[in-house]
């Protein structure tokens, strides 16, 4: 006990965690429910990010294309409640298929690049999937499709904020256990040490492609798995959430909370939109403020939120860190030259 | 289908395809030279539109609307360099998109504050207001005085890059910076002055894009994206490879959106094809630079290296 207290970078997102999960019944004590909606997409943004991190943190491909991924999820929940599908397994199932299988093609051909060309065509398959959900005149084009039905687990029903809010706190909580547990296993330090030296992964006799893949590819399907609680949230799915600017915020997220570590996107979204709603407060203008706010976090590095909680940590072993180095992103700026001159 | 039609069609992707060279250009310099991701150079573009919007309120003249566009995206380019740019040559790319992205908000929301949230029109200009005759086939001046400008461009560019020691520099610079250093060239100077250039350059798309767009805040980011499809077909740092893909994207675009729906009228049942055809036209580029890629990952015309 005293040496988790003594490890703010534990303690602190444990202690979200604990408030997050007592949202819904404060909300209702005092009779504020716009929190729990609020609290709600916070938790969903977290998923996504959550997602994207795996990729985006561990594995080092920046993708600029995840909000495809929560739009196929949006859609998926969507489309089959439009020809009246109700429940939620089929939701799901459609949901995983589909940014599965997305997920596979896109990535096998992004891939296939490295660097700036990466960034670009994981953006341009985004907006590949964003105008053909604009151009889709059957399913409401560019106004967005209303979801009269929530998904129906059985007994348990997405069409109330706080079914929503339970539904993505679980998982949510299985995604950040779940991801600490990657972090360590064979295929997360594959993916890891792909991140950090491609050729050496490659020479130690590990695909180390199909591994990123594979990390792509799980990670587009649980930021579906967001994109089908946000649906169901809102109960509206649009393609104003594949546009390019969600997968800029994803990324945000994922670095103002700290890159390649467990909890920086549950921190990150907290700070993200809690910032965005105080902003929001202040001014109608508030990007005026907010973007200049992200060009400095760019600019002071990107240890995070995490990385900030890690120094405050006492006798923190040094192999436990749970951010990424400086001396790592210098080994991969080596390794990037060294590719780009040969 | 008529012989003009596919004509006009074809003059307007040409058109069309010019503009997106003149942004694809600076950020391909950019691109190859710093190899620096800059997302704001959409609002550089979008900033010279508004610059040359006002310009030509105040005074009236076209031509000063354009080198208020040119002069404004210049400047506008080298505050950016000096004050976030630089900082950041040598970070990674995720660094370059974070702080670009920032930018963008900023930028869009800057406008918005500035001009308001209803897009601001800026007129063609009397002189280019009419139309040229061709063997009875008439096609707006503007638009073939776009053509002619981004042309010009092109021919400019490539002899700057090839043909002057400046060029040599900004080539060298791309292969080996610590070298060009090493040898008393002011690599910082340098970076900053293809920076502005690159910004210029899009300040001056955006002046000519004006009369025929609306000019509204978020008005570059559609076309950077296309733009960065552009650069990657044609090959990342190589502006001949810009040019050659700016004009197939420009094209394969405009005709897309005129004629695939009607192919697919004919090929299939309508109501499929009503539905199919224009999501299967906006799409077009991204499909193309797919295929593109599958085929050859490093685009159609790299840069020699």
């Amino acid at each position: 006990m005293k040496l988790l207290l003594s490890r703010p970078s534990v303690w602190v997102p444990l202690l979200v965690l604990l408030l997050l999960a007592s949202v819904p019944l404060v909300a209702q004590a005092i009779g504020e429910t716009f929190y729990i909606a609020f609290f709600a997409r916070i938790i969903i943004y977290a998923i996504a990010a959550c997602a994207l991190n795996i990729a985006l943190g561990y594995g080092g491909l920046v993708s600029f294309g995840h909000s495809l991924f929560l739009g196929l999820g949006s859609y998926a929940v969507g489309l089959a409640a439009f020809h009246g599908i109700g429940s939620g397994w089929v939701h799901l199932l459609v949901c995983l298929v589909a940014c599965g299988l997305v997920g596979l093609v896109t990535g096998a051909i992004s891939l296939r690049t490295s660097g700036i060309a990466f960034i670009m065509i994981t953006l341009a398959f985004a907006q590949m999937g964003y105008f053909l959900f604009v151009s889709l005149k059957a399913y409401g084009g560019d106004d967005g499709l209303s979801i009269a039905m929530g998904s129906r687990f059985g007994p348990f029903d997405l069409s109330s904020a706080t079914n929503v809010y339970i539904a993505a706190f679980v998982v949510l909580v299985l995604s950040l256990w779940w991801l600490a547990r990657l972090r360590v296993a064979p295929f997360g330090m594959v993916i890891r040490g792909a991140r950090q030296n491609l050729r050496r992964v490659n020479a130690a006799g590990i695909p180390a492609r199909r591994y990123q893949l594979l990390a792509y590819v799980i990670s587009g399907m649980l930021c579906g798995v967001a994109g089908l609680l946000l649906a169901n949230l809102n109960a509206f799915a649009s393609p104003s959430t594949l546009a390019w600017s969600v997968s800029g915020e994803l990324i945000v997220i994922v670095v103002i909370g700290g890159l390649g570590s467990v909890f920086g996107p549950l921190l990150g979204a907290l700070v993200f939109l809690g910032l965005e709603e105080a902003l929001k407060g202040v001014t109608e203008h508030w990007m005026v403020i907010f973007g200049p706010l992200i060009v400095l976090v760019a600019l002071l590095g990107k240890r995070g939120i995490v990385g900030l909680l890690e120094h405050f940590d006492a006798r923190a072993p040094v192999n436990v860190s749970t951010t990424v180095p400086i001396a790592e992103n210098a080994a991969i700026d080596a390794t990037s030259t060294a590719r780009k001159t040969t | 289908m008529s012989s003009t039609l596919v004509l006009a069609q074809l003059l307007n992707g040409l058109q069309y395809g010019v503009l997106l060279f003149l942004l694809a250009a600076g950020l391909t310099l950019v691109f190859g030279i710093m190899s620096f991701v800059n997302l704001a150079h959409g609002s550089l573009y979008m900033m010279g539109a508004y610059f040359a919007a006002t310009a030509f309120q105040y005074t009236g003249s076209f031509g000063l609307a354009v080198a208020a566009a040119m002069g404004g995206a210049l400047l506008l380019g080298l505050v950016l360099e000096l004050a976030v740019v630089a900082r950041l040559y040598r970070r990674d790319h995720l660094d370059h998109v974070l702080a670009t992205f920032g930018l963008v908000l900023f930028f869009n929301e800057l406008v918005r504050i500035v001009w308001g949230s209803q897009p601001v029109f800026l007129q063609v200009p009397d002189l280019l207001s009419g139309a040229i005759d061709i063997g009875g086939f008439s096609y707006p001046s503007y638009r073939f005085a776009i053509i002619l400008v981004g042309l010009a461009v092109a021919v400019g560019s490539w002899m700057l890059i090839n043909k002057t020691r400046v060029g040599m520099l900004i080539r060298a610079g791309a292969v080996n910076p610590a070298m060009v250093a090493a040898l008393g060239v002011n690599i910082r100077l340098l970076n900053a002055m293809l920076f502005a250039v690159g910004a210029m350059l899009a300040g001056l798309a955006g002046a000519m894009a004006g009369p025929i767009l609306s000019v509204q805040s978020g008005m570059g980011e559609s076309v950077l994206i296309t733009t960065l499809v552009v650069i990657v077909i044609g090959g990342i740092g190589s502006v001949t490879g810009a040019f050659y893909a700016a004009l197939i994207v420009g094209i394969v675009d405009t005709m897309g959106r005129v004629f695939l729906p009607l192919i697919l009228r004919q090929m299939t049942e309508r109501s499929f094809a009503d539905a199919a055809g224009p999501a299967l036209a906006s799409m077009l580029v991204y499909l193309l630079m797919a295929v593109v890629l599958a085929w050859r990952p490093q685009g159609l015309f790299p840069a020699n290296r």
